[in-house]
Protein backbone atom coordinates (compact mmCIF):
# COMPACT_ATOMS: atom_id res chain seq x y z
CA UNK A 1 0.00 0.00 0.00
CA UNK A 2 1.13 3.35 -0.83
CA UNK A 3 0.53 6.18 1.24
CA UNK A 4 -0.85 8.96 0.32
CA UNK A 5 1.72 11.12 0.21
CA UNK A 6 3.71 9.19 -2.54
CA UNK A 7 1.34 8.49 -4.85
CA UNK A 8 3.32 10.97 -7.46
CA UNK A 9 6.84 9.12 -6.82
CA UNK A 10 7.71 6.64 -9.48
CA UNK A 11 9.53 4.12 -7.19
CA UNK A 12 7.21 3.57 -4.69
CA UNK A 13 4.61 3.02 -7.49
CA UNK A 14 6.90 1.11 -9.93
CA UNK A 15 7.24 -1.43 -6.48
CA UNK A 16 3.99 -1.32 -5.44
CA UNK A 17 3.21 -4.68 -5.86
CA UNK A 18 5.80 -6.21 -3.78
CA UNK A 19 6.13 -3.78 -1.35
CA UNK A 20 4.56 -4.57 1.95
CA UNK A 21 5.16 -1.52 3.57
CA UNK A 22 6.40 2.01 1.94
CA UNK A 23 7.41 4.93 3.92
CA UNK A 24 9.28 8.56 3.52
CA UNK A 25 11.23 9.92 6.18
CA UNK A 26 13.99 12.07 6.83
CA UNK A 27 13.98 12.54 2.93
CA UNK A 28 14.66 8.79 2.24
CA UNK A 29 12.48 6.53 0.58
CA UNK A 30 12.07 2.96 2.32
CA UNK A 31 10.29 0.23 0.98
CA UNK A 32 9.63 -3.31 2.51
CA UNK A 33 9.44 -6.59 0.83
CA UNK A 34 8.75 -10.04 1.57
CA UNK A 35 11.92 -12.08 1.45
CA UNK A 36 10.46 -14.20 -1.37
CA UNK A 37 10.38 -10.74 -3.50
CA UNK A 38 13.50 -9.44 -3.11
CA UNK A 39 15.49 -10.73 -6.03
CA UNK A 40 12.60 -9.70 -8.17
CA UNK A 41 12.39 -6.35 -6.40
CA UNK A 42 15.86 -5.64 -6.87
CA UNK A 43 15.80 -7.07 -11.10
CA UNK A 44 12.62 -4.30 -11.08
CA UNK A 45 14.63 -1.43 -9.56
CA UNK A 46 17.81 -1.92 -11.21
CA UNK A 47 16.33 -2.65 -15.15
CA UNK A 48 13.52 -0.78 -14.77
CA UNK A 49 14.27 2.24 -12.54
CA UNK A 50 17.51 2.46 -13.16
CA UNK A 51 19.08 2.28 -9.86
CA UNK A 52 22.88 1.41 -11.30
CA UNK A 53 24.49 1.21 -7.96
CA UNK A 54 24.04 -1.83 -4.65
CA UNK A 55 25.79 0.66 -2.22
CA UNK A 56 25.98 -2.01 0.57
CA UNK A 57 24.09 -4.43 2.19
CA UNK A 58 23.74 -5.05 5.65
CA UNK A 59 21.98 -7.00 8.39
CA UNK A 60 20.30 -5.20 11.72
CA UNK A 61 19.07 -7.30 14.43
CA UNK A 62 16.21 -7.32 16.82
CA UNK A 63 16.60 -9.85 19.27
CA UNK A 64 14.75 -10.48 20.58
CA UNK A 65 11.77 -9.38 18.68
CA UNK A 66 10.62 -11.57 15.35
CA UNK A 67 10.99 -11.24 12.57
CA UNK A 68 14.37 -10.72 14.18
CA UNK A 69 16.91 -9.94 11.60
CA UNK A 70 16.31 -7.05 8.80
CA UNK A 71 18.42 -7.50 5.87
CA UNK A 72 18.77 -3.98 4.42
CA UNK A 73 20.18 -2.66 0.77
CA UNK A 74 20.90 0.80 0.14
CA UNK A 75 20.82 1.20 -3.69
CA UNK A 76 21.52 4.80 -5.90
CA UNK A 77 20.99 5.48 -9.12
CA UNK A 78 23.62 7.76 -10.81
CA UNK A 79 21.68 8.91 -13.31
CA UNK A 80 18.72 10.01 -11.42
CA UNK A 81 20.68 10.98 -8.44
CA UNK A 82 18.43 9.39 -6.13
CA UNK A 83 18.61 7.03 -2.70
CA UNK A 84 16.67 3.81 -2.12
CA UNK A 85 16.44 1.63 0.81
CA UNK A 86 14.98 -1.75 0.81
CA UNK A 87 14.51 -4.29 3.31
CA UNK A 88 13.35 -7.58 3.89
CA UNK A 89 12.69 -9.19 7.57
CA UNK A 90 13.36 -12.74 8.61
CA UNK A 91 13.10 -15.06 11.39
CA UNK A 92 15.62 -15.92 13.99
CA UNK A 93 14.97 -19.49 13.45
CA UNK A 94 17.65 -20.87 10.62
CA UNK A 95 17.86 -17.02 8.59
CA UNK A 96 18.06 -17.42 4.94
CA UNK A 97 17.39 -15.00 1.77
CA UNK A 98 18.18 -15.53 -1.56
CA UNK A 99 21.32 -13.25 -2.91
CA UNK A 100 21.16 -10.53 -4.75
CA UNK A 101 24.61 -11.43 -6.64
CA UNK A 102 22.75 -12.32 -9.38
CA UNK A 103 21.36 -8.93 -10.17
CA UNK A 104 24.39 -6.49 -8.44
CA UNK A 105 27.71 -8.34 -8.23
CA UNK A 106 28.55 -5.77 -5.57
CA UNK A 107 26.85 -7.96 -3.27
CA UNK A 108 29.53 -10.45 -2.50
CA UNK A 109 31.37 -9.04 -0.18
CA UNK A 110 28.58 -7.50 1.57
CA UNK A 111 26.49 -10.37 1.77
CA UNK A 112 29.57 -12.54 2.54
CA UNK A 113 29.95 -9.88 5.88
CA UNK A 114 26.13 -9.98 6.79
CA UNK A 115 27.07 -14.16 6.74
CA UNK A 116 30.02 -13.75 9.03
CA UNK A 117 28.85 -10.98 11.75
CA UNK A 118 25.06 -12.13 11.75
CA UNK A 119 24.75 -15.91 10.74
CA UNK A 120 22.54 -14.81 7.59
CA UNK A 121 22.55 -17.13 5.10
CA UNK A 122 22.02 -15.87 1.65
CA UNK A 123 21.28 -19.17 -1.18
CA UNK A 124 22.93 -19.27 -4.39
CA UNK A 125 25.70 -17.15 -3.33
CA UNK A 126 28.39 -18.01 -5.43
CA UNK A 127 30.84 -17.84 -2.07
CA UNK A 128 29.10 -17.88 1.10
CA UNK A 129 32.35 -18.04 3.49
CA UNK A 130 33.28 -15.84 6.52
CA UNK A 131 35.03 -12.69 5.16
CA UNK A 132 36.01 -10.57 8.09
CA UNK A 133 36.75 -13.21 11.18
CA UNK A 134 38.61 -16.75 10.80
CA UNK A 135 37.18 -19.51 9.41
CA UNK A 136 37.20 -21.36 12.67
CA UNK A 137 35.39 -18.80 14.35
CA UNK A 138 32.28 -19.77 16.77
CA UNK A 139 29.38 -17.43 16.67
CA UNK A 140 28.25 -14.52 14.63
CA UNK A 141 29.55 -11.28 16.86
CA UNK A 142 27.15 -8.34 15.45
CA UNK A 143 23.71 -10.15 16.74
CA UNK A 144 22.43 -8.14 20.09
CA UNK A 145 22.92 -11.70 22.14
CA UNK A 146 26.46 -11.67 21.83
CA UNK A 147 28.45 -9.66 24.47
CA UNK A 148 30.78 -6.64 23.48
CA UNK A 149 33.39 -8.21 25.91
CA UNK A 150 33.97 -11.29 27.24
CA UNK A 151 33.44 -14.83 25.27
CA UNK A 152 30.97 -16.71 27.21
CA UNK A 153 27.04 -15.94 26.13
CA UNK B 1 22.12 -14.16 -14.82
CA UNK B 2 19.37 -12.60 -17.65
CA UNK B 3 20.81 -12.09 -20.92
CA UNK B 4 20.02 -8.34 -20.28
CA UNK B 5 22.69 -8.24 -17.88
CA UNK B 6 25.88 -9.71 -19.65
CA UNK B 7 25.12 -7.81 -22.55
CA UNK B 8 27.05 -4.48 -20.28
CA UNK B 9 28.92 -6.69 -18.12
CA UNK B 10 31.99 -8.93 -18.55
CA UNK B 11 32.65 -11.86 -17.19
CA UNK B 12 34.93 -13.08 -14.21
CA UNK B 13 36.53 -11.34 -11.65
CA UNK B 14 35.09 -12.77 -8.50
CA UNK B 15 37.35 -15.78 -8.24
CA UNK B 16 37.25 -17.16 -4.27
CA UNK B 17 40.21 -18.65 -2.15
CA UNK B 18 38.45 -21.77 -2.29
CA UNK B 19 39.11 -21.78 -6.28
CA UNK B 20 42.73 -20.85 -6.12
CA UNK B 21 43.40 -23.45 -4.05
CA UNK B 22 41.22 -26.14 -5.53
CA UNK B 23 42.86 -25.34 -9.02
CA UNK B 24 46.43 -26.06 -7.24
CA UNK B 25 45.44 -29.11 -5.69
CA UNK B 26 44.25 -30.59 -8.91
CA UNK B 27 47.24 -29.63 -10.43
CA UNK B 28 46.12 -27.70 -13.60
CA UNK B 29 48.35 -27.41 -16.29
CA UNK B 30 48.74 -24.43 -17.47
CA UNK B 31 49.32 -23.16 -21.36
CA UNK B 32 52.63 -23.21 -21.24
CA UNK B 33 52.31 -27.52 -19.94
CA UNK B 34 53.73 -26.55 -16.36
CA UNK B 35 51.50 -26.36 -13.51
CA UNK B 36 50.30 -23.17 -12.46
CA UNK B 37 52.15 -21.99 -9.26
CA UNK B 38 50.20 -20.23 -6.13
CA UNK B 39 51.75 -17.66 -4.72
CA UNK B 40 50.97 -15.38 -1.51
CA UNK B 41 51.27 -11.90 -1.76
CA UNK B 42 50.62 -10.33 2.02
CA UNK B 43 49.44 -9.88 4.71
CA UNK B 44 52.81 -8.25 4.97
CA UNK B 45 53.90 -7.27 1.41
CA UNK B 46 54.96 -3.87 1.73
CA UNK B 47 52.82 -2.47 -1.59
CA UNK B 48 49.60 -3.76 0.25
CA UNK B 49 48.99 -0.83 2.45
CA UNK B 50 48.49 -2.56 5.41
CA UNK B 51 47.19 -6.02 5.26
CA UNK B 52 45.81 -7.16 2.77
CA UNK B 53 46.67 -10.60 1.22
CA UNK B 54 46.41 -11.98 -2.15
CA UNK B 55 46.26 -14.98 -3.50
CA UNK B 56 47.86 -15.24 -6.71
CA UNK B 57 47.53 -18.07 -9.03
CA UNK B 58 50.26 -17.49 -11.46
CA UNK B 59 51.42 -19.37 -14.89
CA UNK B 60 55.14 -17.64 -15.26
CA UNK B 61 54.21 -14.42 -14.51
CA UNK B 62 51.05 -14.06 -15.39
CA UNK B 63 48.20 -13.80 -13.57
CA UNK B 64 45.30 -16.15 -13.61
CA UNK B 65 42.92 -16.27 -10.84
CA UNK B 66 43.67 -13.73 -8.03
CA UNK B 67 41.46 -13.82 -4.74
CA UNK B 68 41.36 -11.12 -2.31
CA UNK B 69 41.33 -12.03 1.20
CA UNK B 70 40.30 -9.62 4.23
CA UNK B 71 39.84 -9.19 7.50
CA UNK B 72 43.42 -8.80 9.58
CA UNK B 73 42.19 -5.45 10.78
CA UNK B 74 39.22 -6.50 11.46
CA UNK B 75 38.51 -4.64 14.58
CA UNK B 76 34.40 -4.63 15.68
CA UNK B 77 33.92 -1.32 15.20
CA UNK B 78 30.28 -1.83 14.40
CA UNK B 79 29.85 -3.43 17.52
CA UNK B 80 31.85 -0.79 19.32
CA UNK B 81 29.55 1.64 18.30
CA UNK B 82 26.19 0.13 19.51
CA UNK B 83 27.68 0.16 23.51
CA UNK B 84 28.98 4.22 22.94
CA UNK B 85 26.86 7.06 23.68
CA UNK B 86 26.67 9.09 20.55
CA UNK B 87 28.79 11.39 21.19
CA UNK B 88 31.72 8.68 22.32
CA UNK B 89 31.22 7.01 19.03
CA UNK B 90 32.95 9.96 17.20
CA UNK B 91 36.23 8.90 18.21
CA UNK B 92 35.80 5.46 16.54
CA UNK B 93 35.21 7.08 13.54
CA UNK B 94 38.86 8.64 12.85
CA UNK B 95 39.99 5.15 13.70
CA UNK B 96 38.43 3.69 10.27
CA UNK B 97 39.95 5.55 7.66
CA UNK B 98 43.03 6.86 9.53
CA UNK B 99 43.98 8.90 6.79
CA UNK B 100 40.80 10.67 6.10
CA UNK B 101 39.33 11.04 10.01
CA UNK B 102 38.26 14.45 9.21
CA UNK B 103 35.85 13.06 6.51
CA UNK B 104 34.70 9.93 8.57
CA UNK B 105 33.68 12.47 11.76
CA UNK B 106 31.80 14.52 9.08
CA UNK B 107 29.36 11.19 7.78
CA UNK B 108 28.88 10.28 11.66
CA UNK B 109 27.87 13.81 13.05
CA UNK B 110 25.78 14.40 9.62
CA UNK B 111 23.95 11.29 10.17
CA UNK B 112 23.25 11.81 13.58
CA UNK B 113 22.41 15.46 13.06
CA UNK B 114 19.95 14.75 10.36
CA UNK B 115 18.01 11.95 13.01
CA UNK B 116 18.66 14.90 15.26
CA UNK B 117 17.15 17.53 12.81
CA UNK B 118 20.14 20.17 13.89
CA UNK B 119 20.90 23.33 12.31
CA UNK B 120 24.53 23.68 11.91
CA UNK B 121 25.48 27.56 11.93
CA UNK B 122 27.42 28.89 8.78
CA UNK B 123 30.90 28.88 10.92
CA UNK B 124 30.71 25.07 11.36
CA UNK B 125 29.95 24.06 7.85
CA UNK B 126 32.14 26.12 6.31
CA UNK B 127 35.41 25.00 8.56
CA UNK B 128 33.72 21.25 8.34
CA UNK B 129 34.34 21.77 4.65
CA UNK B 130 37.75 23.49 4.83
CA UNK B 131 39.12 20.63 7.23
CA UNK B 132 37.51 17.72 5.03
CA UNK B 133 39.51 19.30 1.82
CA UNK B 134 42.54 19.61 3.67
CA UNK B 135 41.99 15.54 5.08
CA UNK B 136 41.46 14.82 1.26
CA UNK B 137 44.58 16.47 0.37
CA UNK B 138 46.13 14.93 3.49
CA UNK B 139 45.10 11.59 2.19
CA UNK B 140 46.08 11.98 -1.50
CA UNK B 141 49.84 12.93 -0.61
CA UNK B 142 49.79 10.23 1.80
CA UNK B 143 48.33 8.06 -1.59
CA UNK B 144 50.80 9.90 -4.17
CA UNK B 145 54.03 9.65 -2.17
CA UNK B 146 53.91 5.46 -1.64
CA UNK B 147 52.28 4.76 -4.98
CA UNK B 148 55.42 6.39 -6.15
CA UNK B 149 57.50 4.68 -4.27
CA UNK B 150 55.70 1.38 -4.97
CA UNK B 151 56.46 1.50 -8.66
CA UNK B 152 59.93 3.19 -7.96
CA UNK B 153 60.02 6.83 -7.86
CA UNK B 154 61.47 7.31 -4.53
CA UNK B 155 62.06 10.78 -4.29
CA UNK B 156 58.29 11.98 -4.96
CA UNK B 157 57.67 9.87 -0.98
CA UNK B 158 59.86 13.07 0.47
CA UNK B 159 58.21 15.78 -1.41
CA UNK B 160 54.62 14.63 -0.56
CA UNK B 161 55.09 13.96 3.20
CA UNK B 162 56.87 17.71 3.49
CA UNK B 163 53.42 18.86 2.79
CA UNK B 164 51.76 16.37 4.77
CA UNK B 165 53.58 17.53 8.09
CA UNK B 166 51.90 20.92 7.48
CA UNK B 167 48.74 19.76 7.30
CA UNK B 168 48.96 18.13 10.06
CA UNK B 169 50.03 21.00 11.80
CA UNK B 170 47.52 22.48 11.19
CA UNK B 171 44.84 19.76 12.12
CA UNK B 172 46.76 19.69 15.17
CA UNK B 173 46.20 23.56 15.61
CA UNK B 174 42.34 23.16 15.46
CA UNK B 175 42.23 20.37 17.78
CA UNK B 176 44.63 18.92 19.33
CA UNK B 177 45.73 16.21 17.42
CA UNK B 178 47.86 14.78 13.83
CA UNK B 179 45.94 12.30 13.06
CA UNK B 180 42.75 11.08 15.28
CA UNK B 181 41.84 14.47 15.66
CA UNK B 182 37.45 14.03 16.71
CA UNK B 183 37.41 17.99 16.21
CA UNK B 184 33.47 17.75 14.74
CA UNK B 185 31.02 16.85 16.99
CA UNK B 186 27.26 15.92 16.60
CA UNK B 187 26.31 19.58 16.46
CA UNK B 188 29.22 21.45 15.42
CA UNK B 189 33.17 21.43 16.31
CA UNK B 190 34.67 20.34 19.15
CA UNK B 191 36.21 23.65 19.84
CA UNK B 192 36.43 27.27 18.66
CA UNK B 193 38.51 27.60 15.30
CA UNK B 194 41.79 28.80 17.33
CA UNK B 195 43.27 32.04 17.11
CA UNK B 196 45.77 32.85 14.36
CA UNK B 197 44.28 29.62 11.75
CA UNK B 198 43.70 31.61 9.15
CA UNK B 199 47.80 32.63 8.65
CA UNK B 200 48.40 28.93 8.78
CA UNK B 201 46.10 28.44 6.36
CA UNK B 202 46.89 30.96 3.56
CA UNK B 203 50.19 30.32 4.23
CA UNK B 204 49.53 26.64 3.18
CA UNK B 205 47.34 27.66 0.04
CA UNK B 206 49.71 29.94 -1.11
CA UNK B 207 52.45 27.64 -1.60
CA UNK B 208 50.53 24.16 -2.33
CA UNK B 209 49.55 24.95 -5.68
CA UNK B 210 53.65 25.49 -6.81
CA UNK B 211 54.07 22.29 -4.52
CA UNK B 212 51.72 20.47 -6.76
CA UNK B 213 53.21 21.51 -10.13
CA UNK B 214 56.25 20.15 -8.75
CA UNK B 215 55.28 16.42 -8.13
CA UNK B 216 53.84 16.61 -11.62
CA UNK B 217 57.53 17.81 -13.12
CA UNK B 218 58.80 14.87 -11.28
CA UNK B 219 56.01 12.28 -12.76
CA UNK B 220 53.52 13.16 -15.55
CA UNK B 221 56.06 13.13 -18.05
CA UNK B 222 58.71 11.08 -16.92
CA UNK B 223 59.08 7.72 -19.08
CA UNK B 224 59.60 5.61 -16.21
CA UNK B 225 56.07 6.55 -14.92
CA UNK B 226 54.25 6.46 -17.87
CA UNK B 227 55.80 3.24 -19.19
CA UNK B 228 54.47 1.68 -15.46
CA UNK B 229 51.11 3.43 -15.23
CA UNK B 230 49.60 4.18 -18.89
CA UNK B 231 47.43 1.81 -20.42
CA UNK B 232 47.48 -0.50 -16.88
CA UNK B 233 44.81 -1.63 -14.68
CA UNK B 234 42.00 -0.86 -17.12
CA UNK B 235 38.26 -2.55 -15.72
CA UNK B 236 35.36 -1.68 -17.52
CA UNK B 237 33.15 1.19 -16.50
CA UNK B 238 30.25 -0.80 -16.11
CA UNK B 239 31.85 -3.64 -14.41
CA UNK B 240 33.25 -0.69 -12.00
CA UNK B 241 29.92 0.30 -11.31
CA UNK B 242 28.46 -2.78 -10.98
CA UNK B 243 31.26 -4.14 -8.32
CA UNK B 244 30.41 -1.53 -6.14
CA UNK B 245 33.33 0.77 -7.23
CA UNK B 246 32.95 4.75 -6.35
CA UNK B 247 35.24 7.86 -6.00
CA UNK B 248 38.53 8.53 -8.12
CA UNK B 249 38.54 5.24 -10.19
CA UNK B 250 35.45 5.65 -11.69
CA UNK B 251 36.06 9.68 -12.48
CA UNK B 252 38.98 8.15 -14.23
CA UNK B 253 36.94 5.91 -16.75
CA UNK B 254 34.65 9.33 -17.73
CA UNK B 255 32.19 9.31 -15.22
CA UNK B 256 31.07 12.65 -13.43
CA UNK B 257 30.30 11.58 -9.97
CA UNK B 258 30.88 13.23 -6.88
CA UNK B 259 28.43 13.49 -3.77
CA UNK B 260 29.84 17.33 -3.05
CA UNK B 261 27.84 17.98 -6.08
CA UNK B 262 25.08 15.19 -6.77
CA UNK B 263 23.72 15.92 -3.10
CA UNK B 264 25.93 18.54 -1.62
CA UNK B 265 25.62 18.29 2.14
CA UNK B 266 27.68 20.93 4.73
CA UNK B 267 27.16 24.34 2.28
CA UNK B 268 29.46 22.27 -0.29
CA UNK B 269 26.55 23.66 -2.99
CA UNK B 270 27.92 27.05 -2.15
CA UNK B 271 31.88 26.39 -3.19
CA UNK B 272 32.63 26.78 -6.83
CA UNK B 273 35.11 24.54 -7.68
CA UNK B 274 35.15 20.98 -11.21
CA UNK B 275 34.93 17.72 -10.54
CA UNK B 276 37.95 16.67 -12.82
CA UNK B 277 37.31 13.55 -14.96
CA UNK B 278 39.65 11.37 -17.39
CA UNK B 279 38.76 8.77 -19.91
CA UNK B 280 41.63 6.32 -20.05
CA UNK B 281 40.41 4.34 -17.27
CA UNK B 282 44.15 3.44 -16.40
CA UNK B 283 46.06 4.05 -13.41
CA UNK B 284 47.36 7.06 -14.92
CA UNK B 285 44.77 8.66 -15.58
CA UNK B 286 43.63 7.63 -11.60
CA UNK B 287 46.63 9.27 -11.17
CA UNK B 288 45.76 12.59 -13.06
CA UNK B 289 42.48 12.81 -11.47
CA UNK B 290 43.71 12.63 -8.23
CA UNK B 291 46.15 15.39 -8.76
CA UNK B 292 43.32 17.32 -10.56
CA UNK B 293 41.53 16.95 -7.26
CA UNK B 294 44.29 18.54 -4.88
CA UNK B 295 44.48 21.29 -7.34
CA UNK B 296 40.24 21.76 -6.95
CA UNK B 297 40.76 21.27 -3.12
CA UNK B 298 42.99 23.95 -2.91
CA UNK B 299 40.58 26.33 -4.36
CA UNK B 300 37.53 24.93 -2.15
CA UNK B 301 39.60 25.84 0.64
CA UNK B 302 41.15 29.49 -0.39
CA UNK B 303 37.24 29.77 -1.12
CA UNK B 304 36.28 28.66 3.34
CA UNK B 305 39.25 31.07 4.18
CA UNK B 306 38.28 34.01 2.80
CA UNK B 307 34.26 33.46 2.53
CA UNK B 308 34.41 32.18 6.56
CA UNK B 309 31.23 33.28 8.04
CA UNK B 310 31.57 34.45 11.50
CA UNK B 311 28.84 33.04 14.60
CA UNK B 312 28.73 30.42 16.65
CA UNK B 313 31.42 27.10 15.83
CA UNK B 314 27.91 25.23 17.63
CA UNK B 315 24.74 24.61 16.86
CA UNK B 316 22.17 26.30 19.67
CA UNK B 317 20.82 22.98 20.99
CA UNK B 318 21.28 22.61 25.10
CA UNK B 319 21.25 18.79 26.01
CA UNK B 320 23.65 17.87 23.05
CA UNK B 321 25.82 20.39 22.58
CA UNK B 322 28.44 20.46 25.42
CA UNK B 323 27.69 24.05 26.81
CA UNK B 324 30.54 26.86 27.20
CA UNK B 325 33.47 26.69 29.72
CA UNK B 326 32.37 29.74 31.17
CA UNK B 327 28.85 29.22 31.28
CA UNK B 328 29.29 25.94 33.26
CA UNK B 329 30.96 27.49 35.68
CA UNK B 330 28.35 30.45 36.23
CA UNK B 331 25.38 28.48 35.64
CA UNK B 332 23.17 25.54 37.39
CA UNK B 333 21.66 24.55 34.16
CA UNK B 334 24.49 24.89 31.65
CA UNK B 335 26.10 22.67 34.84
CA UNK B 336 23.27 19.86 34.83
CA UNK B 337 23.51 19.64 30.95
CA UNK B 338 27.32 18.88 30.71
CA UNK B 339 26.71 16.30 33.49
CA UNK B 340 24.24 14.66 31.70
CA UNK B 341 25.79 15.03 28.48
CA UNK B 342 28.93 13.35 29.87
CA UNK B 343 27.63 11.13 31.68
CA UNK B 344 24.46 9.29 29.95
CA UNK B 345 24.98 11.42 26.87
CA UNK B 346 21.86 12.37 25.13
CA UNK B 347 18.56 10.98 23.39
CA UNK B 348 18.22 10.58 19.73
CA UNK B 349 14.43 10.47 18.28
CA UNK B 350 13.96 6.69 16.90
CA UNK B 351 14.61 6.70 12.77
CA UNK B 352 16.90 5.14 10.02
CA UNK B 353 19.25 7.26 8.11
CA UNK B 354 21.61 7.07 5.42
CA UNK B 355 24.48 9.22 4.85
CA UNK B 356 27.52 9.63 1.95
CA UNK B 357 30.24 12.18 1.82
CA UNK B 358 32.60 11.94 -0.60
CA UNK B 359 35.77 10.68 1.09
CA UNK B 360 38.87 10.72 -0.44
CA UNK B 361 38.77 7.15 -1.83
CA UNK B 362 35.11 7.63 -2.59
CA UNK B 363 31.50 6.98 -1.24
CA UNK B 364 31.82 6.48 2.96
CA UNK B 365 28.59 5.97 4.25
CA UNK B 366 26.78 5.53 7.63
CA UNK B 367 23.43 3.77 8.38
CA UNK B 368 22.59 4.72 11.78
CA UNK B 369 19.45 3.27 13.28
CA UNK B 370 18.15 4.58 16.07
CA UNK B 371 15.99 3.10 19.12
CA UNK B 372 15.20 6.41 20.82
CA UNK B 373 18.03 5.57 23.69
CA UNK B 374 21.35 7.06 24.15
CA UNK B 375 23.00 4.33 22.34
CA UNK B 376 22.98 4.09 18.52
CA UNK B 377 20.94 0.61 17.81
CA UNK B 378 23.03 -0.13 14.93
CA UNK B 379 25.65 1.71 12.83
CA UNK B 380 26.82 -0.01 9.20
CA UNK B 381 29.90 1.69 7.67
CA UNK B 382 29.92 1.73 4.00
CA UNK B 383 33.68 2.27 3.50
CA UNK B 384 34.76 2.98 -0.22
CA UNK B 385 38.11 1.04 0.55
CA UNK B 386 36.30 -2.04 0.99
CA UNK B 387 33.86 -1.89 -2.53
CA UNK B 388 36.42 -0.54 -4.43
CA UNK B 389 38.82 -4.19 -3.26
CA UNK B 390 35.75 -5.96 -4.74
CA UNK B 391 36.92 -4.81 -8.32
CA UNK B 392 40.98 -6.18 -7.81
CA UNK B 393 40.41 -9.49 -9.19
CA UNK B 394 38.63 -7.76 -12.04
CA UNK B 395 41.57 -5.58 -12.61
CA UNK B 396 44.51 -7.84 -12.20
CA UNK B 397 43.54 -11.21 -13.67
CA UNK B 398 45.30 -11.88 -17.12
CA UNK B 399 47.94 -8.92 -16.53
CA UNK B 400 51.34 -9.29 -15.08
CA UNK B 401 52.23 -9.80 -11.67
CA UNK B 402 54.65 -6.40 -11.90
CA UNK B 403 51.30 -4.60 -12.78
CA UNK B 404 49.70 -5.80 -10.27
CA UNK B 405 51.92 -3.26 -7.79
CA UNK B 406 50.50 -0.75 -9.73
CA UNK B 407 47.17 -1.67 -10.04
CA UNK B 408 46.81 -1.79 -6.11
CA UNK B 409 48.29 1.70 -5.36
CA UNK B 410 46.10 3.73 -8.15
CA UNK B 411 42.66 1.83 -6.23
CA UNK B 412 44.05 3.82 -2.75
CA UNK B 413 42.60 1.56 -0.28
CA UNK B 414 43.02 1.85 3.38
CA UNK B 415 43.11 -1.70 5.20
CA UNK B 416 41.80 -0.48 8.27
CA UNK B 417 38.42 0.76 5.86
CA UNK B 418 38.28 -2.14 4.70
CA UNK B 419 38.12 -4.59 7.61
CA UNK B 420 36.64 -2.10 10.29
Amino acid sequence: MIPENLRDNPVASALDSVALTTKFEFNELTIEVAPVNIVEALRRVKHELNFERLSTVTGVDRYPAEPRFEIVYHLQSIAGKQRLRLKSRLSGENPEIESAFAVYRSANWYEREVFDLFGVRFLNHPDMTRIMLPDDWVGHPLRKDVPVTGTRY
Amino acid sequence: MSADDSAVLTDGGITSELEVEQDYEKHTHTRSGTQSMVLNMGPQHPSTHGVLRLLLELDGETILKAAPDIGYLHTGIEKEFEVKTYQQGVTLTDRIDYLAPLSNNLVYCLAAEKLLGLEIPPLAQWTRVMLAELTRLNSHLVWLGTHAIDIGAMSVFLYCFREREEILRIFEMFSGQRMMTSYFRIGGLALEPPRGWQKRVRDFVDIFPSRVDEYEELLTSNRIWTGRTKGIGYIPLADMIDLGVTGPMLRAAGLKIDIRKDAPYSSYEKFDFDVPTRTENDVFARYAVRVEEMRQSTKIIRQALEGMPSGSHQADAPGIVLPDREKMKTQMEALIYHFKIVTEGFRVPEGEVYQAVESPRGEVGVYMVSDGTQKPYRVHWRGPSFGNLQAIPKMIEGTLIADVIAGLGSMDFVLGDTDR
